[in-house]
């Protein structure tokens, strides 16, 4: 299908964009285009204006700040996948990578655009969540930071604001004791999932002293699984306690879409089974542990 | 808003310029107002790969990018990376193979071949799989692709071998 | 010492070869021909709009203001096409009792489908004609949709039709022997309750046309991707009251079909109508969402049968009602009751099997039309089938592969007919399946089978035997008045140079129909092959023929193409001999040179032989014309069809947590007869196999309780991809059809016929040991977790 016509612009700057977002009254900013230009072809959007953000210099680049990443919203899947920097700081992120659809989409689709968009299938706005990255917006004027816990509002709603650029993410750097665990169900390689976990747990020798369990595809947004956690805080993840997670999952996840194809309650039943394994993979896989 | 923008980009190696309304999609640019017809529409949502073009040197799906994104882009089609000869063992694989049978996919096929030997140059039947997770085929079941994209890759390591 | 040559080793041995094809090296270049690639001068770009309800009224149309849109030419409702196209209807003759009213290019009173198109917009793009579409105002009334076949079969149900009593197609039961009887002394009887999952095809190419019709002769072109366009060429020549020899459709390039592309669609009359009305050409292509809508659809079946067996596992009776929901009509020319009736005619077909009771119902539908794609009936048939065989093997605790071998039809019972009345010439089933337990070492995987299950590792093993319609006589169509040929012409010229064209009315799609009938041409005329060029596909330059359904091409095609060959050899050999006072039976041909038989001296090549004929005919013996052109028509006698056989396995590992299956590994020992290219023959059972694995897991459309589709999109309707699908290993046995010279039988449905059925029977074999089984496909996770009570 043909979207209906729009008008077309090149931002060279965020104030360039922020300013012709405000004078349309209706444009949508135009990134990867992965997720939005099927919207447009399927005429379940029409906007008249697409603002192209993609030449704007300072949304790209990937580089270490002190104790945090910062990856700048134009970067690619590709990219993050690819990227030495981001697989030693960032292990997470590099796990959850190769999840994403499929290469050609990777080489195209953003960062910024995933977490913006917040589909709460994919990966990455998870991974945010379990890493608790810091999300940087730009209104042309003012720059601020918004936690990943605070960012992720409802379904398809985060707390950007109209007009408002997703700019850059700001990721802490994996330090030593930490491990990751990544995992979905997928129907077919590079299908949304039916389930996926990302995990990111501090270690204090055996002892799992902090853990950030981010769900998807099991809500409205990515989901932190707080109950699973607290039973495993604290534990050295044994079998008992995990049972003891699985079955908090429950209250964590309390409104599981289900579709034509899989229910609800099989959701929440493979979201116990991602749990269990994921979390004894965090114990016992010397690979959930960087270098 | 149904004006037409023009835009200019580097087409198989060769300036392009075409006159489009800004929805235009880059593969239908491609297809209908350059008349470079390899590449095919098969759903208009990249779930389907047929629409794969070279876009700056990396795979990318003509039927998401707008034609007007694609200004001061260099594009490579199949016809161009056919004539230059990038696919030439490709092709010779995939034709004594038999990895292909109505054609439709095939352009898509050898877009995403053509990446992930560049990116990978012996991969394994499992990771060629993987690379082709986003190219749908409903003629081959996809068993001779692998083989003919896993042969290439030997060749081409065994060109490279010291004698 | 040297050996003697074998048969293929001899000069232009060509059958039985495997050699890549050569038309697929401009498909590889991107130099592929397909209809959007056209494009023609004036010509205009077809969109529609459609119904939203699965069944509404039509109570007005208001297309002023889409009329005014930028770029539009023209727009048409219903009564306005109506006038220029024969309504028509899906039925046939033999269907005794057929039932399906008459349709149109565009929605009269009444909207029958979620799609069904109401309004013809023509404009100078696709996009302005869907912008001017999405503007036209349609006021409907919307009715209650019939949804579920329960539910048009009850009492109190809605009759869909004006003037029907029910809503039922179509209707049937066979008999044979005497069932109750054979079920009432049986030791154990076996059943089976199985739901198979509504298909759309997806083709990665959608439908497409572009209809050209130019008024000062009323003449007609149409490209068209089409399997079939001889069908076409008199449907749009009847239908539109045009001249048959001024309609012309010509099938270039076409981007997969399996079927799909066979039948009649309101957009293709449409098409060709708006042309008609503005005297210019008109392109139509199915985008993707109107593909899902509006492509034919297919298996949608809830089959309940059962199996009467003896203590020592003797097949003795089998029963069947086998329930299809169809669209709101059934299609055209092909109908909607071919599947069904496949179904209830091969159940238990490979077994020898006396009493037979079978019941069909075709059922109408708020829906889309369905009708013939890869394997028809096949695939039900033999899942059905061989689940009931699987279940009564376990009942007595007799080995799957043992059960079958002891109930196949034997070599010394051909030719056979089977209960339902098919009739098989010679089959090789336990050949196949000694094969099969060779190639998969059955015993070794039986053993890490059990091996693994101790570790908690769940695999199974499923097989699935199969019988095949393939070459099909006019029993399948022609008598039921369908204008559907099963013969075909080939024209076979040589050139002055000496080079051979082939004109020839099998079509390709990609299954390498002209690659296989250039090498019967080339290797029964004795030329190299690279020196013939084969046509198809354009009803103006080939003769007329029954194109591409039910495999027919290399049986059918591929003999006429044979006795073409043979014609014109002894033309050549005639002119050769009376111009060198030879016998022509002291001449042969090799290589393209004219030799002696024995001895192979070189005579004088093809091509001078030509020169003389087209450009010295002064210099020719007195009483030689030099005929170089031959013309050849060839029916299939004998068989009604010539049935192919083989078996498959499946190796599956299910996560008994998940539900989720992995397919390890694949096997087919497959007997096509004859094989002309086993290169070919391999893909095809590999295509056709995958499609079948699609079908064990993942395709089904799924709609709500108002008629609506709900996974009308490549991201929701799941269609194998690579990683999800395993290497296939093959094998092959060939039983020549002695019904001709050729002895080739098809192929391009086997891989599709059997490959659910062997999924199906290895996850029940896995899900046996959890005391768990499933009935219906896809075998979805959420459905494997329901099986196993987890869910």
């Amino acid at each position: 299908m043909k979207p209906s016509p729009f008008a077309y612009a090149r931002a060279a700057s965020v104030a360039e964009a922020v300013a012709a977002f405000r004078a349309s009254g209706d444009a949508r900013y135009l990134a990867g285009g992965q997720s939005l230009i099927p919207a447009l072809n399927l005429r379940l959007q029409a906007p008249e204006l697409l603002i192209d953000i993609t030449h704007i210099a300072a949304l790209r680049g990937i580089e270490l700040r002190g104790d945090a990443l910062r990856i700048g919203a134009l970067t690619r899947h590709s990219e993050i996948l690819a990227s030495p920097l981001v697989a030693e700081a960032a292990p997470l992120l590099a796990a959850a990578a190769p999840w994403v659809a499929h290469p050609a989409i990777r080489n195209k689709g953003t960062l910024g655009g995933s977490l913006s968009l917040a589909d709460p299938a994919s990966e990455f706005p998870a991974v945010a969540l379990a890493l608790n990255a810091r999300i940087e917006l730009d209104d042309g004027e003012r720059l601020r930071a918004v936690a990943a816990d605070d960012f992720f509002r409802d379904l398809y709603e985060t707390a950007a604001e109209p007009g408002e650029i997703l700019t850059a993410v700001h990721v802490p750097a994996a330090r030593p004791g930490q491990r990751f665990a990544f995992d979905e169900l997928a129907r077919r390689r590079g299908d949304f999932a039916l389930a996926g976990i990302a995990i990111a747990g501090d270690f204090e020798g055996e002892i799992a002293a902090r853990l950030r369990i981010a769900m998807f595809s099991v809500g409205p947004t990515p989901m932190r699984a707080r109950g699973a956690e607290a039973a495993l805080t604290g534990t050295r993840l044994a079998d008992a306690d995990i049972a003891r997670a699985q079955a908090a999952l429950g209250e964590d996840l309390p409104d599981i879409p289900g579709d034509a194809q899989t229910g609800a309650a099989a959701r929440l039943h493979l979201a116990r089974v991602l749990l269990k394994r994921q979390v004894a993979r965090l114990r016992d896989a010397p690979e959930a542990r960087p270098a | 808003m149904s004006s037409r923008l023009r835009v200019e980009m580097i087409v198989n190696g060769e300036p392009a310029e075409a006159f489009v309304e800004p929805r235009t999609s880059l593969a239908d640019c491609l297809r209908h107002h350059l008349r470079l017809t390899g590449t095919h529409v098969g759903c208009e949502m990249g779930a389907c790969g047929a629409c794969l073009v070279m876009q700056d040197d990396v795979v990318s799906h003509a039927c998401l990018t707008l034609a007007v994104q694609a200004g001061g882009s260099r594009i490579e089609t199949v016809e161009g990376l056919s004539e230059r000869g990038a696919l030439a063992d490709l092709q010779a694989a995939f034709h004594e193979r038999n990895a292909l049978q109505c054609g439709f996919c095939t352009s898509g096929m050898l877009m995403t071949a053509h990446e992930l030997l560049r990116r990978e140059p012996l991969p394994s039947r499992e990771r060629i799989r993987d690379a082709l997770s986003g190219n749908y085929c409903r003629c081959t079941g996809y068993e001779a692709i692998v083989d003919a994209i896993e042969t290439t890759a030997r060749r081409r390591a065994s060109a490279q071998a010291p004698a | 010492m040297n050996a003697p040559l074998s048969p293929l080793d001899r000069p232009n041995s060509y059958i039985g070869k495997a050699l890549p094809r050569p038309n697929a090296k401009r498909l590889l270049a991107g130099r592929g021909r397909y209809v959007d690639d056209i494009q023609l001068p004036r010509m205009l770009h077809l969109a529609f709009a459609r119904s939203p309800y699965a069944h509404a009224r039509i109570v007005g149309v208001d297309a002023e203001a889409a009329a005014h849109m930028p770029g539009v030419r023209r727009i048409a409702v219903g009564a306005e096409l109506a006038k220029l196209c024969a309504p028509w209807v899906g039925t046939l003759l033999h269907f005794k009792g057929m039932k399906s009213p008459p349709q149109y290019p565009l929605a009269l009173q009444r909207v029958f489908w979620v799609g069904h198109p109401v309004v013809a917009v023509l404009a100078d793009t696709r996009a302005q004609a869907e912008d001017a579409a999405e503007a036209v105002r349609i006021d409907f009334e919307p009715l209650a949709p019939l949804c579920g076949m329960d539910e048009a079969r009850a009492g109190d149900a809605q009759i869909l039709h004006d003037g029907f009593t029910d809503n039922l197609a179509f209707r049937t039961t066979l008999e044979n022997g005497a069932v109750e009887t054979a079920f009432a002394a049986a030791a154990e009887v076996v059943e089976v309750d199985l739901v198979f999952g509504r298909h759309t095809p997806a083709t990665l190419e959608p439908r497409s046309l572009i209809a050209d019709f130019e008024p000062g002769e009323r003449a007609l072109t149409v490209h068209h991707a089409t399997q079939t366009p001889y069908q076409f060429q008199d449907v749009y020549a009847r239908h539109f009251g045009l001249d048959e020899s001024r309609v012309r459709v010509i099938a270039g390039d076409i981007g997969g079909s399996f079927g799909m592309k066979l039948h009649v669609y309101p957009e293709d009359m449409a098409t060709v109508a708006m042309s008609l009305l503005t005297g210019r050409p008109v392109k139509y292509i199915a985008d993707r969402g109107e593909s899902f809508l509006n492509d034919i659809h297919l298996r949608d079946h809830r089959v309940r049968a059962a199996l009467a067996v003896s203590r020592e596992g003797a097949f003795l009776g089998m029963k069947v009602v086998d329930d299809t929901a169809i669209g709101a009509f059934s299609a055209y020319p092909r109908t909607s009751a071919v599947e069904g009736n496949q179904v209830v005619r091969l159940m238990g077909a490979p077994y020898r099997l006396t009493h037979y009771r079978g019941e069909l119902n075709v059922i109408f539908q708020s829906k889309t039309q369905t009708s013939q794609y890869r394997g028809v009936g096949h695939p039900i048939a033999c899942a059905a089938t061989e689940r009931l065989v699987d279940l009564a093997a376990a009942r007595l605790g007799i080995d799957p592969l043992e059960i079958r071998r002891r109930n196949y039809v034997t070599q010394d019972m051909y030719p056979h007919t089977t209960a339902t009345g098919y009739r098989f010439e010679r089959l090789s089933l336990e050949a196949c399946l000694d094969k099969l337990h060779r190639l998969m070492d059955y015993p070794a995987l039986r053993a890490e089978q059990g091996a693994l299950r101790a570790r908690g590792v769940h695999r199974g093993i499923g097989i699935a035997t199969y019988v095949e319609i393939t070459n099909p006589s006019p029993a399948f169509y022609g008598v039921g008045g369908a204008h559907i040929s099963a013969q075909d012409g080939c024209v076979l010229k040589v050139t002055p140079s000496g080079e051979i064209q082939c004109a020839i009315s099998v079509t390709e799609q990609g299954q390498g129909t002209e690659t296989i009938i250039g090498q019967i041409v080339a290797d029964r005329l004795g030329v190299e092959r690279e020196r013939v060029r084969v046509l198809t596909g354009d009803t103006e330059t080939t003769p007329h023929g029954g194109a591409t359904w039910a495999c027919r091409g290399a049986g059918i095609g591929g003999e006429t193409a044979l006795q073409a060959a043979r014609k014109l050899r002894d033309n050549i050999l005639g002119i050769a001999g009376a111009i060198l006072q030879l016998e022509a039976a002291e001449l042969d041909i090799e290589n393209g040179e004219i030799v002696d038989r024995i001895g192979r001296a070189r005579r004088l090549s093809l091509g001078e032989l030509a020169a003389l004929v087209y450009f010295r005919s002064d210099t020719l013996p007195p009483g030689v014309q030099g005929e170089l052109t031959v013309a050849q028509h060839f029916a299939p006698k004998g068989f009604p069809f010539a049935f192919t056989n083989g078996v498959h396995a499946s190796l599956v590992e299910v996560d008994v947590e998940t539900g989720f299956i992995k397919l390890l590994k694949h096997w087919v020992v497959e007997d096509c007869g004859r094989i002309i290219n086993p290169l070919l023959v391999d893909e095809q059972i590999r295509g056709g196999v995958v499609q079948g694995l699609g079908a064990a897991l993942f395709e089904e459309c799924l709609y709500d309780d108002q008629g609506q589709l709900l996974n009308g999109s490549l991201a929701d309707y799941l269609v194998p991809m690579a990683c999800e699908t395993p290497d296939i290993v093959i094998g092959h046995v060939e039983t020549p059809t002695r019904d001709t010279e050729l002895g080739a039988k098809g192929c391009g449905e086997a891989g599709t016929s059997a490959a659910s059925g062997a999924v199906l029977n290895a996850v029940n074999d896995a899900l046996a040991a959890k005391g768990a089984s499933i009935s219906q496909i896809p075998m979805t996770p959420e459905r494997v977790l329901r099986a196993l009570g987890v869910v």
